[in-house]
């Protein structure tokens, strides 16, 4: 007799996967980083098509892994129970009868989120194991010197005026069309990047102007991004901007940024 | 460069790498050069030979966020580890998943580096992190709790061998996806 059937296939035994050896198990248990790597396993574990988990059976599971947590007296961390209780809805939702009219926006699959929250997981797990296998300083690359006897030399860069950079930014765009005829090559750049970057800069200032955020040297695509990166930084609420007047210049500020950024410089 | 007695300008750019043992950028670089500093472009081309002539060698040019460096290649790894008696620093998966949040949605708070990985980053995570010079506050979000947002650093692109977060490898949508 089978104990369970799956998409049409009747189980005759528990998975045999869920035997540990007792000594093996803290350690096991242990590996994982949260309900949701443990979720992960268990799903590619068994070769299951993430898009369509079995609710019901995968909750069981779950649920013994837990309980074999609780009985080590491991510290279970309480996000494993958040997402047992998350299971455990889902699980109440699917036995809900579901219109069959179908309409996908009134009506969506309840595991959908589980679905969302799994894969943008497991792609961050990628994305950290592709970090660990880029050459690194020290393991990978060994930044090379030759003993030197002279001085190490810095060059302070020169300060510019506030007023000063008004002026440039007028000829800012026009330019930008100048340096792109000459650039060599077009150097990728991130809104990401320039997000942080922008942030940075308005560390410790009061206010900053618009225009000194660009950079003409950068060309037309260096101003568009700048500009992007305000606008999300502006989205994030994590910049405030203000102008004196109609057409007067426009100021960024970091918000928020002016008590406890000084504690953090 | 017109100067008889002067060496190559892709060798004083050698000559310059070396002395500093850390990354110059463009401009650093055309401060050796004193009074009559060649152009961006001749610098760049003088770079571009220099890479070619340590093509076959123990020493090579990269270019990483803090501007260009000479570093002993990847390829000679096995070989030059040998002169260090302990091994480098592996990272836990914690600290690299971490990491990568941070680095592909930053800048982003510790709840959303949560919201993803399902369990909240340890302190003790963040301050590996954050010790290692990879990340830094980069300011506060303007909502209540008025959370800190963390971004990655140059020194984490520099350590990386990389010259900008668009060198990280892509995200891939489905890493394990069978193929069906």
């Amino acid at each position: 007799m089978s104990i369970a059937t799956v998409r049409g296939e009747p189980y005759e035994a528990l998975p045999h996967d869920l035997y540990i050896p007792p000594d093996a198990l803290e350690v096991f248990l242990e590996t994982f980083e949260g309900p949701l790597d443990l979720l992960l396993y268990l799903i590619r574990r068994q070769n299951l098509d993430i898009l369509d988990i079995p609710i019901a059976r995968i909750t069981d599971q779950y649920m013994r892994y837990v309980e074999l947590m609780s009985d080590q007296r491991l510290a279970l961390a309480a996000e494993y129970l958040v997402m047992a209780a998350m299971l455990a809805e889902i699980k109440a939702r699917m036995l809900m009868p579901r219109t069959s009219s179908g309409d996908d926006e009134d009506d969506p699959d309840p595991r959908a989120e589980l679905v969302r929250r799994l894969r943008e997981y497991e792609q961050f797990r990628a994305a950290g194991e592709q970090i660990d296998q880029l050459p690194r300083v020290a393991r990978d690359v060994f930044p090379a010197q030759a003993s030197h006897s002279a001085p190490a030399v810095t060059r302070a860069a020169p300060a510019v005026a506030l007023d000063e950079l008004f002026e440039a930014f007028a000829a800012v765009m026009a330019r930008a069309d100048l340096s792109t005829h000459h650039a060599v090559r077009r150097e990728a750049l991130s809104v990401r990047e320039r997000m942080s970057t922008t942030l940075a800069r308005l560390q410790g200032e009061r206010f900053v102007a618009l225009t000194d955020l660009l950079d003409a040297r950068e060309g037309r695509a260096g101003v568009v991004v700048t500009f992007l990166a305000v606008l999300e930084l502006l989205k994030d609420a994590l910049l405030e901007i203000v102008q004196a007047e109609a057409f007067a210049p426009l100021y960024l500020r970091a918000r928020g940024g002016s008590e406890a950024g000084a504690a953090q410089a | 460069m017109s100067d008889g007695g002067q060496p190559a300008p892709e060798v004083i750019l050698e000559a310059a790498l070396l002395a500093a043992g850390t990354p110059l950028d463009l401009q650093q670089l055309q401060a050796v050069f004193g009074d009559d500093p060649p152009d961006r472009e001749s610098l760049e081309a003088a770079l571009a030979r220099l890479e070619t002539q340590l093509a076959d060698r123990g020493v090579e040019l990269a270019r990483v966020a803090g501007g260009w460096r000479l570093q002993v290649p990847a390829r000679c790894a096995p070989w030059v580890a040998r002169l260090w008696e302990e091994k480098p620093a592996r990272y836990s998966r914690a600290v690299l998943e971490t990491l990568a949040i941070i680095a592909y949605r930053q800048p982003v708070t510790r709840a959303e580096i949560e919201a993803i990985r399902g369990v909240s980053p340890s302190t003790a995570i963040m301050q590996t992190l954050q010790s290692r010079g990879w990340i830094r506050v980069a300011g506060h979000r303007d909502s209540p709790g008025r959370p800190a947002v963390f971004a990655t650093t140059r020194d984490f692109l520099d350590h990386f061998n990389l010259a900008s977060l668009d060198e990280l490898p892509t995200l891939t949508d489905h890493p394990e996806q069978e193929n069906e």
